[in-house]
């Protein structure tokens, strides 16, 4: 079959590789029918995440059919249309029995700070993804979900992480009516985050970066103010004069370990990878938000540490809320937002790649070429 | 390790103030009965180990289930290995870690041209995507190493000409 292959810092190709084999009674195979590029995968991409081996095929968002069924499996059988959460998760450890799908316990064994995900490096479990025209799929009664008849694929795959990972961005900010959110990062995932800020009854949404197209896209579809923070003297500064000065109550993160805007942490975030990223988009939250306000963090980071302003932390007594999504969690009510026409996250998609084209579709992501905002990789079984 | 105060409740205050509604990760994670009783779930049925898999420190055993992808091989799998001997608090487990991803890029040129592959990097780094989209930018990052690539020649050069 032919998969995505990983051969170094910006180096992938498509090549053929092995079919995915049940190895455990509740694995399902599943031929892929649609697989995005995410922008956590540009981490992986660049480099910058430990233990991302040459070979490994990355992707975490992705749905299938499912083709195989390991003799375990009871909700799901062959022929079934699914989205698959990008967390793999067991259902039965104490952290899946709290709501934790994204911490599982018994999916990862080389780390435990972080449970397993579909190809993003060893770290998170070793596992291949779904940049691929087949892929394993373990834990399959509880990490994929039928997809609902008469829902777009295209919606159905960008509920594997864009959306939850979103939404649980505003939902940790703890939003109640009226509140000032600042959503950091005019991504897939900012963008989403500032759209579902609304729903949880912000009242006033403001979205910062420094890409043009994005800002405006933002502007539209979130709706949401949306400013480049290289026409803002200092981010920090602009957000407590536009917050009768004393700063949002909720801030959130949604750029993680790539942000720009300090020359110092991209160095030594980025470039000499001595710290888990650039910490420039926390920095600015810790001093953008109110005292006693919400910080909200769904950015991905590596593991080592990272430069941010802690005394400013205490000394204001902000709440930190993170975590990768739960989408299992999230997902009844996500679907039910989608088929009440209150999200329509399709309209994130701007560029359908053949999978064959991957190393392109990198480059176009990850350079912001063409004004990217979410390329889906199609396999050639669904092209027409 | 020994607990040394075995039944909290018998200290004075023990829980008097205490609000289950003060649950800053409400509605994240949904508080269970058995939440400070360790490894206490059913676990799932083990997946066989059949590929070398390194597992941290700061767990007993392995996961349930496992990713397959790419097992610990060559100098970088000697260097993995190392590595998972310190736990994740430790920058000697991370460190080796990314030492063994850079040094696996070189393993598999050299796994690329042991199958007779040799890797095409232009492609490989999407410059297709660049030429049709961002021209100029290419053209000029590609002029700008070519001038650095030949002032450094020519520096070499007439340092050994001396």
């Amino acid at each position: 079959m032919l998969a995505m292959n990983y051969r170094g810092p910006q180096r992938v190709r498509v090549d053929h590789k092995p079919m995915p084999e049940i190895l455990h009674p509740e694995d399902a195979i599943v031929r892929v029918t649609r697989s995005c590029i995410c922008g956590s995968d540009l981490h992986l991409y660049n480099g910058s995440v430990p233990d991302t081996r040459v070979g490994m095929t990355f992707g975490h968002e992705f749905t299938g059919v499912v083709e195989q069924l390991g003799e375990g499996v009871e909700k799901l059988k062959v022929g079934d249309h699914v989205l698959v959460s990008f967390n793999i998760a067991c259902g039965k450890c104490v952290f899946c029995q709290q709501g934790l799908y994204g911490n599982c316990h018994e999916s990862n064994p080389q780390a435990t700070a972080v449970g397993g995900i579909f190809g993003y490096s060893h770290t998170a479990g070793g596992y291949d993804g779904g940049q691929a025209e087949y892929v394993r799929v373990p834990y399959a009664d509880v990490s994929p979900t039928v997809i609902p008849e008469g829902m777009d694929p295209d919606d159905a795959v960008l509920l594997t992480d864009v959306v939850p990972t979103g939404y649980q961005a505003a939902e940790m900010g703890g939003i109640q009516p009226g509140d000032t959110v600042v959503v950091f990062g005019a991504g897939p995932v900012g963008i989403m985050a500032a759209r579902c800020a609304w729903l949880f009854g912000a009242g006033r949404v403001i979205v910062i970066d420094c890409v043009d197209y994005r800002l405006e896209f933002a502007r539209k579809y979130a709706p949401c103010e949306a400013y480049d923070f290289r026409s803002l003297e200092d981010p920090a500064v602009f957000i407590k004069r536009t917050t009768e000065s004393l700063g949002a109550d909720v801030c959130i993160d949604a750029v993680g370990a790539e942000a720009a805007g300090s020359a110092l942490q991209t160095i030594l975030g980025r470039k000499l990878l001595m710290q888990g990223g650039s910490a420039t988009t926390l920095h600015w939250a810790i001093n953008s938000v109110k005292k006693g306000g919400i910080l909200s963090i769904v950015g991905v980071y590596g593991p080592i540490d990272a430069l941010v302003p802690i005394g400013n932390l205490v000394n204001k007594g902000i709440t930190i809320r993170a975590n990768q999504s739960s989408v299992k969690r999230l997902l009844p009510r996500l679907i039910e937002h989608v088929q009440n026409g209150v999200l329509d996250p399709k309209a994130l998609i701007t560029h359908r790649i053949p999978l064959e084209d991957v190393s392109d579709a990198y480059r176009i992501f990850s350079a912001k070429l063409d004004e990217c905002i979410k390329p889906v990789l199609m396999p050639s079984s669904v092209r027409s | 390790m020994k607990r040394t105060v075995k039944d909290p409740s018998r200290i004075k205050g023990w829980s008097v103030d205490a609000d289950p509604k003060n649950d800053p990760t409400y509605p994240m994670k949904r508080r269970k009965d058995g939440e400070h009783a360790g490894y206490s779930w059913e676990r799932p049925l083990q997946q066989p180990i059949t590929v070398e898999i390194l597992h941290s420190n700061e767990r007993p055993d392995v996961a349930a289930v496992f990713g397959t992808s790419t097992p610990p091989s060559g100098l970088s799998g000697i260097l993995r290995r190392i590595a998972f001997r310190y736990s994740e608090s430790s920058y000697g487990h991370w460190l080796p870690l990314m030492l063994a991803d850079r040094l696996s890029v070189v393993e598999g040129v050299l796994g690329d041209l042991e199958h007779g592959h040799f890797p095409n990097v232009f492609a490989e780094r999407g410059w297709k995507a660049e030429w049709r989209h961002n021209r100029t930018s290419l053209v000029r990052r590609i002029l700008v190493s070519a001038v650095l690539a030949s002032a450094t020649v020519a520096y070499l050069s007439s340092r050994r000409a001396d």
